[in-house]
């Protein structure tokens, strides 16, 4: 009896210390753990090339998730320009490196140079984001939705139309001095982005494919520390604050403007980075590729890993990629499609399990978590612990959205500008949601 | 081009815009959702047209009707009945999601191919001038349906069904009115817009393929919020702008740039007069 008991608080003991560990740092642990298999790997046998453009592949999309959870899980605001801000780093970057490269003769493995391109890629995404940080201030919910939807189309034009070889045909054509139409000559050349063809960014070779993933896996381990840390810190829980009730974080004196332009500057540079690291690894870096699909590619992610989990973003990034390319590899021609509609029907499916008003019994009787609970309670005769916090992360039924959506079917053409028709709704105490926000 | 041609080309893409943004402004303003779907009932209907128009045209073109409606009907039951009364964030979520579902559908049925048609009614000469009658044709039909649409909302008792479930949901209730019937109302008008939308889209680009209704729905989208989300009237005018931007920066050097430059305005707009042109204030309550 005695030592059943004393095996008991022992196992106790590890199950809290694990539950501290595992939330902590059980997924610095297993990235680690990856890379180093990875590596070992890598090193040890020559890895097929479509293994290493896997994992590169994962890298990207992890950060991709895990910094677009940022914006929607924690801030709760939902953006549909992530591409946008990948785009921006993968050329802005790119183009770096391409000069750089060709200037020093360098080899396009260089790390210093990638270093600097990433650094390069993440302050103009960053710069970027601070554009749709000031719209995100002004606007939540849908509209803002479509500002980012709009600037990831505006960024994904103006690179497909960015190649000046005519306009530097007609500046040599005209009777400028020389050096002007020099000085012309180089602006343009620097403004050069491929246009549609793509641009021709250095990329690493096949064989040494592995570093770029390495460099991958080290900048997961560097967004994970930075993001998770600062989801710790009382900077996380004003982020959070906001997200459940903008109002009231507002009267408990937390400074709205500074953390939501905080947030898409710190998400906008990661994806930026993560452009970087995809233009090193595709030749050319094609505009068309960051389109509006992209973007929601990630959001599924980031919805199918769980809104507001950031371990979830990185198990989904990681699981749907590889099933990207285990059903791009048996799908071929035609059958390719049938990818996008499983896609489809599962997000709507998962949404619908998740959210629908109607199935709230069942998602609590078959909810994972409580079953484990349940389960773990009966083996340790564990009492549920009534005084432990609930998990932080993003109760969709409850909160986490912004989307005001009052707007009213009128046939009215007089222009509104005072809202004296809908003075009533005044006296039931209300603020104006317009400019003074 | 002279100034009259871009009139007529901005009013006739205007046209069609406005279309499309009065499906996507009654919805938000009914069903309180953004429907992302709702481009891809534009393709629905221009897919349709051009499997059925060698055919006969008229069958062709009720045919996308009546597909486009049932298609709507069929949406809206399925995929955003479920979720009334969840977060919105989820809503557009899976509209996003069935906007995937019906490309990759068409995508699996007909094709990835680009299915091609080409009608061409002549046109009309007035003086220097020349005007094609399918143009002609676009504006006097969009006009009628616009007009015809106000005059529902207002008049009838369905149309004034819809503007009380658009004010109050839970009031509207209470004083007898489906409010799920209302709502299949609205998708069935905006589906049967879209599938208009979507004959006089294909006749202009004279092609189609899956992601045929992305674009148009997005910038339709814009066109609604340009000219105030939930006012009918706002739709039209936020389309007709819309239209004559693009008439205007087709006629520049800058045409390559016209979608970036609509985008640009679209985010002004907001950012400036977030109820757009001709919207209502909105109120937050605490």
């Amino acid at each position: 009896m005695n030592k059943k008991e004393k095996f008991f608080s022992v196992m106790k003991k590890v199950g809290t210390g694990a539950q501290k560990f595992s939330k902590n740092y059980l997924n610095y642990t297993v990235i680690l753990a990856v890379m180093l298999v990875f590596t070992i790997f890598a090193l040890a046998t020559p890895m097929k090339d479509s293994t290493a453009l896997l994992f590169q592949k994962i890298t990207v999309a992890v950060i991709l998730a895990v910094s677009l959870n940022f914006v929607v899980g924690f801030l709760g605001e939902l953006s549909l320009g992530h591409a946008g801000f990948m785009a921006v780093g993968a050329f802005l970057g790119g183009k770096l490196s391409t000069i750089l490269v060709n200037a020093l003769g360098a080899n396009s493995t260089n790390i210093f140079i990638l270093i600097l391109s990433l650094v390069l890629g993440a302050v103009c995404a960053a710069v970027c984001g601070v554009v749709v940080g000031f719209a995100a201030l002004r606007l939540r919910g849908d509209y803002l939705a479509i500002v980012t939807l709009a600037f990831g189309e505006i960024v994904r034009v103006v690179f497909i139309n960015s190649s000046y070889d005519n306009a530097i045909n007609k500046i040599n054509a005209t009777k400028l001095p020389e050096f002007i139409k020099n000085f012309f000559a180089k602006i343009l050349e620097l403004l050069d982005f491929g246009g549609a063809l793509g641009l021709q960014s250095p990329s690493f070779p096949k064989k040494k494919m592995y570093i770029l993933v390495i460099i991958g896996f080290l900048l997961i381990l560097f967004t994970l520390f930075v993001i998770q840390n600062i989801l710790k810190s009382k900077t996380g829980r004003a982020i959070t604050a906001i997200r459940d009730n903008e109002i009231a974080a507002k009267a408990m004196g937390i400074d709205v403007t500074k953390h939501k332009l905080m947030v898409f500057v710190i998400s906008a540079a990661f994806a930026g980075m993560a452009g970087v690291l995809f233009s090193y690894a595709n030749k050319p870096v094609s505009a068309s590729s960051f389109g509006y699909n992209y973007s929601i590619e990630i959001l599924i992610m980031v919805v199918l890993g769980g809104m507001g989990s950031i371990n979830g973003s990185i198990i989904s990034a990681s699981l749907i990629t590889i099933l990207n390319e285990f059903l791009s590899k048996k799908l071929t021609g035609d059958n390719a499609i049938y990818k996008d509609l499983f896609y489809a029907v599962i997000l709507i499916l998962v949404i619908i399990y998740n959210n629908a008003p109607a199935l709230k019994n069942l998602r609590e009787k078959l909810n994972l978590k409580n079953l484990v609970g349940k389960l773990f309670n009966k083996i340790f005769k564990r009492k549920p612990n009534p005084s432990s916090v609930a998990s932080d992360a993003a109760r969709w039924d409850v909160v986490p959205t912004k989307i005001e959506m009052n707007e009213v079917l009128s046939t009215d053409v007089v222009i509104d500008y005072t809202g004296e028709n809908s003075a009533d709704i005044d006296e039931r105490g209300g603020s104006d949601n317009g400019k003074e926000n | 081009m002279d100034l009259l041609t871009i009139i007529i080309n901005g009013l006739s893409i205007g046209g069609i815009y406005a279309m499309i943004a009065l499906g996507y402004t009654m919805v938000y303003g009914i069903a309180k959702m953004l429907n992302f779907a709702h481009g891809d009932i534009i393709m629905v209907g221009a897919y349709t047209v051009v499997l059925l128009f060698t055919t006969s045209p008229t069958v062709g073109i009720i045919s996308a009707l009546v597909l486009c409606v049932l298609v709507g009907i069929i949406v809206e039951k399925a995929a955003y009945r479920p979720l009334r009364g969840a977060s919105p964030l989820a809503v557009l979520i899976t509209a996003i999601g069935v906007s995937k579902l019906l490309q990759s559908a068409a995508q699996i049925f007909i094709g990835s191919e680009p299915k091609g048609l080409t009608l061409n009614l002549g046109e009309i000469r007035l003086g220097s001038l020349h005007i094609s009658v399918l143009t002609l044709l676009t504006i006097l039909i969009s006009v009628a349906v616009m007009a015809g649409l106000t005059l529902f909302v207002k008049y009838t008792k369905m149309g004034r069904a819809m503007v009380a479930v658009s004010e109050d949901r839970g009031a509207a209730q209470l004083m007898g009115i489906n409010v799920n019937s209302v709502i299949t109302v609205t998708f069935i008008i905006g589906s049967a817009l879209a599938a208009l939308a979507g004959v006089f889209l294909l006749f202009k680009s004279q092609s189609v393929d899956s992601t045929f209704g992305a674009m148009p729905g997005i910038k339709a989208f814009a066109a609604a919020v340009i000219g105030g989300i939930g006012s009918i009237p706002g739709a039209m005018v936020g389309g007709v702008v819309l239209g004559f931007i693009e008439a205007i920066f087709a006629a520049t050097p800058l045409r390559d740039y016209v979608d970036a430059i609509e985008f640009a305005i679209l985010i002004i707009v907001l950012l400036v007069k977030p109820t757009g042109i001709l919207g209502k204030k909105r109120r937050e309550k605490v």
